[in-house]
Parts: structure tokens; C-alpha cells; sequence
């Protein structure tokens, strides 16, 4: 969020160079995952020491951190270390291609990195073991102090590279920690990365706070919070830390989400028991009404060209998805299936509006085309609900409630993801309980 | 349920007077279920209720999905309007709550179309709009924690709270 931070020289060392013949095809699930030796990256022994950072470790440590995001992907298997064969100087130079295809790798990530007058110079290489050629190769500086976004950025260039998709993993999740009994939940704005580490709380706790959104440049945030028992929509700006509510509506707004283009709030106004979907312009202030039906209309998501919103609406009897024009004329109901729909959030790609599904007191998160045809259910579970996208469209992150005792006992809400082939779902490591996701763009674009 | 269908197994073993007790035992519940706390999916229950003054209940309750009131839930509000109408200097926020089997946002709508119902119903006897607030919880401030039918029942509930 800093930009100071954010001054990531890039130069590329060489272009890639020949097609590969080792590729990860993601359409599928992950019933093949690609062998990969993380080789630890090279400490220049010339490095100076950098304030509390374990300079003699961070090789070990960023490589660690890459595997870690490749296992996660459920793309990779990272193979372990105690078997490989070269050390990583001699390996960045030039791998012995047939000792490391000896331990059924298939591609090898080598490193270097130096700090030399308080900044760190990184350099990688991604190697075709079977090719025996290198793929890919990048350098870049930075400050040390963001050692773990390198390890991201390394490997959102390798995942780039090798499933020909955009990465994911040099990004941020926003979400709500909640602590306390059920009836008084306690539930604070939580900021961290997309591996669960650098957790930071941007409120306090004193008021309730729900569904944060980020920004297209992940900048700002927008919320909804019942500071003095008035539950508006707000605008947060993470890096100043200022505050405003967004508009100056008599009654509850809530359920806000930018426009893809960051100029614009979208949010539904609640009054008189109808709620119906507003925008409001951040630069001019000027408040436009999208929706005037008698039912509640909410949870509005954008199309990424902004010319279209899905939402949710019960103008049927019931909650069900429907997509318009962003200027509200062309209401199409597109949710016709068993049970009822909500939350439908459109992909970064356009292709899919992903859902929450209610049906027969189970809940599902599921995808469909935008016009509701192709309705895929990803997973089932008690109560799940809240998807937000990875900025590449491949992955869902939502949040799980338990099923409680009788007295509240044994209720948990955490975090989950699941790829959009419906494998690989797998609990997100937060320090507290949590819901709310909403999953930020790469932070270096 | 079980212990009758496990009762009906045993009589399947020739006693016959196990499968009368057992139907009867059976019969007892389902009554139970519709007199007791729930009609239908309307928490009718006395616990969690809290009064404004004696006689005059501070909530209502709603079936699943539903804005609607019921007999009872008018007559209650009858008697916060007329409390209110007794107490010209007392304003209200009603609180409008649903259960925790929805998504967040659409609750959100529907507690504040809850708390609305209510409000309405007491403006229609009489209480001027500028004395009632309404301020919607959503799923968030359940009063019963459990995962459970009779729980969510009386969680989908507004509430009359004094506001001076």
C-alpha cells in the first residue's frame, strides 16, 4: 500500500526466448500437478546486514515462500530440498539438467540475491528440465524490507510463464476479523497478504464494519459501518487512513462496490422497507438511481467494461440474479434454477458472474456465463457465502460459517478458496475469524 | 422421530399396545410443534421477549423471508401504540433482525423492510413517523446463538427499544 515501497525496478535480463515444452494446462483440476524444484536463492556473501533482517536466510526464506504459493495453486509439486543435487550458485549458473531430472523435477527456479547500500538485488531463473533450456529470467531491485513481495512477484512471473495466465499471488486480501460471542460479534476492517501473512487492522472494533471492497488500484476501500449506530457506506483510504461517508443518503446504504474504473460507488439505499441500487460519482458527487422497483434490490457488481451490473433481487418472490445495463434499463432475470441466488460478483475476465446459491437449507458457491446458462456448482456446506475473485478469474475466495451448538458453541467463520474447476479448496490461514473477503488486483502491474 | 420409528420396529415384534403408544407419543410432538413455540415458521414463544411496560411486548417475529405480520404480532404492535400514544415524549427505534440462513446483504435489506412493517403498522395507530426510527442488524446481532430452527425463529424478530 505504500508507494515508497512500491519502486520495483524491472528490467528484463533476457526475453524469453524459445517455446517450452513443459506447460500447466489450468482448465483443469489439479490431477497432474507439474514437479518443481525450488532451488534456495544464492546470498551473495558481499550483502550487507539490513536492519533485523536475516540476510544469510532470506534466500532460503523467499524460496520458501515461492513453494508455498505453488503448492497452494494445487498446479505444482514442489519437490522437497534434501534431495537436490546442486548447490544454488553453481545451479543459477548453469544446471546439470540430467541430475535434477534424475529427482523427476520438471522445472527448476534458481536465484541470486545481493544487498548492497540498503537495497536488494534479486535475480531468477526458471529452467526446462526436459528442454534442458531457460525459459525465463528476470532481475529487479528493490528496498529489503520487501523481501516477501519478491518472493510473490518471482512467483507470479513463473506462473505467468508456465500456464500462460496472469498470477495471483502479489496480492492482498481484504476481510472482517471477528472475535466474540456470536450475538456480540466483535469485527474489524483486516488487511493481509494472499498468503495470510502481514495481517494489519485498519479499524478498531468500537463499531460494526461489513463487506470491505478494494479499488481497482487498491488504494482505497469501501465499506459499510454502524459508527454511532448510523449503518452507511464509507470510503477508507488505506494509506492516509481518512475516513468519509459516501453520500448523504436519510437512511441505510450498504453492499458497496467500485466501478471498474474506480470513479464510482455502487451501493444499494435502503427506505421505507425498499431498497434499491444507487451509484454515486467519487469526483463530482452526483448520485444516480439505477434501480426503482418496489422489491429489494442489492449486492450490484459491475461487468469489467461497466457497461453491465448483475445483481440481487427478490422482485420475483424471491432473492434471484438478474443482469441490466449500467444505467438500469434491460433488467434480465437470469437465475432460474432450484433454489434462490445472491451475491453475484462479475469475473475479471467478463466471462462468469460467480454466486451464492441457497437450496434446501444447504449453501453453494457456483459460477455461470453471464447470461446464467452453464451453472457450475463449485462446493457445497452449510453456510458459505461472499465470493470475491482472484484478479486472474481462476480462483474463488469466499468465507464459511460452522453450524453452532445450542448455545452458540462451536461456531467458527473462516476464510476459504477454490479454484473455478471446483478442485483444490482449501482454508486461508487468518489470525482470526473472518468473512467479507474481497480480493485485491496485483499490486505491481 | 426416531424413537417412534424404532418403537414401530420393536411392534413390528407383535406388540401392538408399543405401536398405540408409540402413535400416540408421535401425534404429542407434531401438536406440540404448532401450539408451541413455532406456528408454522413464526417464533410464538415467550422467551427473549422483553416488555416496553407491563403488558406491552418490545418484539415481533417474522417467518423465514418474510415482512409480513402476523395477528399476533399486530396485536402487540396495538399495544405499543398505545403506549406510545400514552407516552407523547417517548420516541422508539425498532430494530429489524433476520436469522443467519441468508447472505448478509440481502438480510440487511430485509431486516430494514422488517423494522418498516412495524413502524408502519404503529403509524397506521396513530404514532407520528418522527417519533420511530428504524435501524436494520441484518443476520448480525442474533439473540439466540444456536444453529437451529427454533433459534433462527426467534432471531427474525424487530424490536421497539426506547431512544430518550
Amino acid at each position: 500500500m505504500k508507494k515508497i515501497l512500491f519502486t520495483l525496478l524491472f528490467y528484463f535480463i533476457f526475453l524469453i526466448k524459445s517455446f517450452a515444452l513443459i506447460e500447466v494446462d489450468i482448465t483443469r483440476g489439479n490431477l497432474d500437478p507439474l514437479p518443481i524444484a525450488v532451488s534456495p536463492l544464492h546470498v551473495d556473501v558481499k550483502s550487507d546486514n539490513f536492519k533485523d533482517l536475516k540476510v544469510k536466510e532470506l534466500g532460503e526464506n523467499i524460496s520458501e515462500i515461492i513453494e508455498k504459493n505453488f503448492k497452494n495453486t494445487g498446479l505444482f509439486n514442489p519437490l522437497k530440498k534434501e534431495a537436490f543435487v546442486q548447490k544454488p550458485d553453481i545451479a543459477h549458473l548453469k544446471p546439470r539438467f540430467e541430475d535434477w531430472r534424475l529427482i523427476k523435477a520438471q522445472a527448476l527456479v534458481t536465484g541470486k540475491l545481493l544487498i548492497k547500500n540498503e537495497k536488494l538485488k534479486v535475480e531468477f531463473r526458471l529452467w526446462d528440465l526436459t528442454a534442458a533450456q531457460e525459459m525465463t529470467a528476470l532481475a529487479f531491485t528493490t528496498t529489503p524490507s520487501n523481501w516477501r513481495r519478491v518472493a510473490h512477484i518471482i512467483s507470479d512471473k513463473i506462473y505467468e510463464r508456465l500456464t500462460g495466465e496472469e498470477g495471483y499471488f502479489d496480492t492482498r486480501i481484504i476481510y472482517v476479523a471477528e472475535s466474540g460471542p456470536k450475538s456480540q460479534r466483535i469485527k474489524k476492517l483486516a488487511i493481509m497478504d494472499q498468503d495470510g501473512s502481514n495481517t494489519k487492522y485498519l479499524t478498531l472494533g468500537n463499531e460494526l464494519v461489513l463487506t470491505p471492497r478494494f479499488n481497482p488500484t487498491n488504494q482505497m476501500v469501501t465499506y459499510m459501518s454502524y459508527f454511532r449506530n448510523m449503518p452507511r457506506v464509507y470510503l477508507l483510504d488505506i494509506e492516509t487512513g481518512t475516513q468519509e461517508v459516501v453520500g448523504n443518503f436519510p437512511g441505510m446504504t450498504f453492499a458497496p462496490r467500485f466501478s471498474p474504473d474506480g470513479t464510482k460507488i455502487i451501493m444499494s439505499f435502503a427506505k421505507d422497507g425498499n431498497s434499491d441500487i444507487y451509484t454515486m460519482d467519487l469526483e463530482s458527487r452526483v448520485v444516480e438511481r439505477i434501480t426503482e422497483h418496489s422489491s429489494i434490490d442489492t449486492s450490484p457488481s459491475f461487468s469489467p467494461d461497466g457497461k453491465f451490473i448483475a445483481f440481487n433481487s427478490d422482485r420475483s418472490g424471491l432473492q434471484q440474479i438478474y443482469v441490466m445495463r449500467s444505467d438500469g434499463s434491460n433488467v434480465k432475470r437470469v437465475t432460474f434454477g432450484k433454489g434462490i441466488y445472491g451475491t453475484p460478483v462479475w469475473s475479471p475476465r467478463g466471462d462468469l458472474i460467480a454466486f451464492t446459491k441457497m437450496h434446501k437449507g444447504r449453501f453453494y458457491i457456483g459460477v455461470m456465463r453471464t447470461d446464467g446458462t452453464g451453472e457450475r456448482l463449485l462446493t457445497e456446506n452449510y453456510y458459505q457465502e461472499a465470493p470475491s475473485w482472484s484478479p486472474n478469474g481462476r480462483v474463488l475466495v469466499f468465507y464459511r460459517e460452522t453450524k453452532a451448538g445450542d448455545k452458540g458453541e462451536g461456531f467458527t467463520a473462516k476464510l476459504w478458496s477454490i479454484d473455478i474447476t471446483g478442485y483444490n479448496e482449501r482454508k486461508l490461514s487468518t489470525k482470526t475469524d473472518a468473512s467479507d473477503p474481497s480480493w485485491s488486483s496485483l499490486l505491481s502491474k | 422421530m426416531n424413537l417412534g420409528e424404532k418403537m414401530t420396529l420393536k411392534s413390528n415384534l407383535k406388540n401392538i399396545l408399543l405401536v398405540i403408544f408409540a402413535t400416540l407419543i408421535l401425534s404429542a410432538c407434531s401438536t406440540a410443534k404448532k401450539t408451541g413455540d413455532i406456528d408454522g415458521d413464526v417464533y410464538t414463544g415467550k422467551e427473549t421477549v422483553e416488555f416496553l411496560a407491563a403488558g406491552v411486548p418490545d418484539r415481533v417475529f417474522f417467518a423465514t423471508n418474510k415482512s409480513s405480520l402476523t395477528t399476533a404480532s399486530r396485536a402487540t404492535l396495538r399495544k405499543q401504540a398505545t403506549f406510545l400514544r400514552k407516552n407523547k415524549n417517548l420516541n422508539v427505534t425498532i430494530e429489524g433482525h433476520a436469522d443467519e440462513r441468508g447472505t448478509r446483504e440481502y438480510n440487511l435489506a430485509l431486516g430494514e423492510r422488517r423494522a418498516n412493517a412495524a413502524k408502519d403498522y404503529l403509524m397506521t395507530y396513530g404514532v407520528s413517523s418522527d417519533r420511530i426510527k428504524v435501524l436494520s442488524y441484518g443476520k448480525e446481532r442474533p439473540v439466540d446463538s444456536g444453529s437451529n430452527p427454533l433459534s433462527w425463529s426467534k432471531n427474525r424478530r424487530s424490536v421497539t427499544v426506547k431512544a430518550n
